[in-house]
């Protein structure tokens, strides 16, 4: 049963042709119904953009340590934007670049570069805080070959130098760099600071060590690597030589996963409602959770919707502050800035 | 045969196989820099063509951005925009776009400068080759874009027209059933050609390249003299003849990549000699001079990190030395795709998966 939810809701989350009566809808989260309401407001208007420029699907949001905030949309072009530590536009970065196709994830590593994940270049491009080019990883396919064969399903693993729509990023605290990759992968690769492939684990499943789209994966200052396993609707924890460390099963479908830094790191984990715009789907989703690193669940906000403070798709968030998290959401063309508040007695449940 | 002597025999056919393996090569030790600085708003992509003219200028043709595309019901109408030609002065700095736009930018394969400074491109995508006099206007084409370019799988792509065992209806054109790979049509209908060089007589030669697999020969105006050559691995034959060079005497150098060799022949075609000595040919250019010297790539596929190694010849194949390795830092390669080596102790590669170009300054002891 747990695997005919998992394929039907993969079904759903890619193939928008399904009709509903074929759908089954997943219960809620193990952890929704005990999991306190953390408060939250939403900044309204908090990105500055000029008046003849538009965001297209929220898809990447990272912030550098001077809280510039960077979004990676899916605009007529992808494209990828600067702002300043208030929101208001700072620059392009890669207009027009052949690693730019179909956005899929930004992320900031420790140095302050810029890291982005294009699922439609099968790209993972590094860029210095300046905003050019110091590593390119994967290889676009060559227009002139055409389109390169995908497989209808996936079984997984693949080559240490190719991506096949891979999702995100991140780096344990030597600068490893791991990569999930992806939609038709199904893998992670690790990879030594400078590019050179050092291993790759899975393949498409359900069991330990498999994977059912790894969509979002970051790191703990121990070098531990959380991968969001979407639609297994896990998170499996591994250490940086991707030995599996454990399992969080509880807090539903993972499209976005973040840890904050500081002395005591918290892990938030995106339960989005599909980007399918089905509400039966998205009745039973929605939330975001915050975590211990061990996967206890220490509360929980946000719930499906168009209005600010409503989450339509979160497909990534940004935690450098734990208390004031900025989300990107697919369906709602947006980034909103998301403070929580103190839990109160009568929040928790 | 005995399992000793299988095994006898499997490692001989590994030593004549790997490239160099036989005696010992010398290390030519270089240093390396990233000369090229770029306004804020450009980047380089796949940096697939790079060459200098007399003045050190420095010309880099690149996969960058993607090909603006109108979608029709049955057919894709590319407009360019998916290759760019940058010149940069002799310490990197950016001068000017050449061709923003042009018709025939579409998947860069190749730059040349030839001995008037005129800057050669070659396109693989509108197999095209496009002659620029150097204050950067065109003056000569050959080859003619394809009306229409299919896209396999992809919306207006379908109905590729007449088939023909994944035949891209490219080259043919609109002029009936499609070429059988290998040989192409007599004249300057391109399939994905690869390179240009010319003789001292001004002859032009071009590498053609991925669907047909021939070189052809034309004189300074344009005007077609003859082809040679087929898929095959016989002398003569080609897979994938992907870099050329003339020498002074006007033989012809050709990396045919896919055979692992560089096939030499006299300029009516007649083979004269090959080196299989140096791994896969990429990239491959002979120095100026009285007394000239030939480099060729071993680049590493994009998808491993395996070879990456240059090597310096004699013009007769003899190894004089070798340099580099595959990777992703300064003085590490990422598939070397062309080179440029006016000078001979001073080349430029331009590489594919790193989109950069390197200065390399060659040290020999």
């Amino acid at each position: 049963m747990k695997r005919f939810i998992g394929f039907s809701l993969a079904l759903a989350s890619v193939i928008l042709a399904v009709p509903t009566s074929a759908q089954q809808v997943p219960p809620r989260a193990t952890a929704f119904a005990t999991a306190p309401d953390i408060p939250f407001e939403s900044v309204p208007n908090f990105l500055t953009m000029p008046p003849n420029l538009y965001l297209g699907e929220g898809i990447g949001v990272a912030r550098n340590s001077k809280g510039h905030i960077y979004i990676f949309t899916r605009s007529g072009d992808t494209r990828l934007f600067e702002f300043d530590q208030n929101g208001k536009f700072a620059r392009e970065i890669g207009q027009g670049l052949y690693g730019f196709a179909m956005a899929h994830g930004v992320r900031v590593d420790a140095q302050d570069n810029i890291w982005t994940v294009d699922e439609g270049t099968n790209m993972v491009v590094k860029f210095s805080p300046e905003g050019r080019v110091l590593m390119t990883m994967g290889r676009r396919p060559e227009a002139i070959e055409g389109v390169e064969p995908t497989p209808g399903v996936a079984s997984g693993g693949g080559e240490p130098y190719r991506f096949n729509r891979p999702t995100d990023v991140t780096w344990d605290p030597a600068g490893n760099i791991f990569v999930s990759d992806g939609y038709f992968n199904s893998r992670v690769v690790k990879y030594d600071k400078n590019g050179r492939f050092v291993k790759s684990i899975g393949i498409r499943g359900t069991e330990p060590y498999q994977f059912n789209t790894p969509h979002s994966i970051t790191a703990d200052a121990n070098g531990n690597i959380y991968v969001a396993d979407r639609n297994n609707r896990r998170i499996q924890v591994f250490d940086s030589n991707l030995v599996l460390r454990a399992i969080y099963d509880h807090v539903g479908s993972p499209w976005a996963v973040c840890i904050s830094p500081g002395p005591h790191q918290y892990l938030f984990s995106s339960n989005s409602n599909p980007d399918n715009n089905n509400s039966l789907l998205s009745a039973v989703a929605g939330e975001i959770y915050k975590m211990e690193l061990d996967g206890t669940v220490i509360g929980k906000f946000g719930k499906p919707g168009k209005q600010l403070g409503e989450f339509s798709t979160v497909h990534a968030i940004d935690c450098r502050n734990p208390d004031e998290l900025i989300v990107v959401e697919i369906t709602a063309w947006r980034a909103q800035k998301i403070r929580l508040k103190p839990l109160t007695p009568s929040s928790t449940k | 045969m005995t399992r000793a002597l299988k095994l006898a025999a499997l490692v001989l056919v590994l030593a004549a196989s790997s490239a160099g393996a036989q005696y010992a090569i010398p290390e030519i030790p270089f240093d390396a820099v990233d000369p090229i600085k770029l306004p804020d708003n450009i980047y380089l992509g796949e940096a697939v063509g790079v060459a200098t003219n007399s003045k050190g200028n420095i010309f880099v043709y690149t996969r960058t951005g993607t090909p603006f595309s109108t979608l029709g019901t049955r057919r894709t109408f590319s407009r360019g925009g998916g290759a760019r030609l940058f010149e940069f002065d002799p310490s990197g700095k950016y001068i000017r776009e050449i061709g923003q736009g042009l018709y025939g930018f579409l998947f860069a394969h190749t730059v040349r400068i030839d001995r008037q400074d005129n800057i050669w491109v070659v396109d693989e995508g509108s197999s095209m080759i496009i002659k620029f006099d150097p204050d950067g206007r065109v003056v000569m084409t050959m080859g003619r874009k394809p009306e229409a370019i299919s896209v396999p799988g992809g919306a207006g792509g379908g109905g590729e027209e007449g088939g023909g065992g994944g035949g891209r209806g490219r080259g043919a054109g609109a002029a009936g059933p499609p070429q059988p790979q290998g040989t192409g049509v007599p004249g300057d209908n391109f399939n994905r050609p690869t390179d240009v060089a010319w003789d001292a007589q001004g002859n032009i030669y071009v590498a053609d390249g991925y669907g047909n697999s021939r070189i052809a020969k034309f004189d300074r105006n344009g005007k077609y003299i003859k082809s040679w050559g087929s898929r095959g691995s016989a002398p003569g034959q080609f897979n994938v003849p992907h870099t050329m060079a003339i020498d002074a005497q006007g033989l012809v150098y050709i990396g045919d990549r896919q055979n692992n060799r560089i096939q030499v022949f006299d300029g009516d075609g007649n083979f004269k000699t090959q080196f299989v000595n140096v791994g896969a040919p990429s990239a491959i250019c002979i120095t100026p001079g009285p007394r000239q010297f030939l480099y060729a790539s071993n680049s590493n596929p994009s998808t491993t990190m395996d070879n990456g190694e240059i090597y310096k010849m004699s013009l007769d194949g003899k190894i004089l030395g070798k340099f580099g390795t595959a990777g992703k830092l300064l003085k590490e390669f990422g598939s070397v795709h062309e080179m440029d080596c006016r000078s001979e102790n001073e080349l430029y590669v331009g590489e594919i998966t790193n989109w950069r170009v390197q200065r390399l300054t060659l040290k020999p002891r």
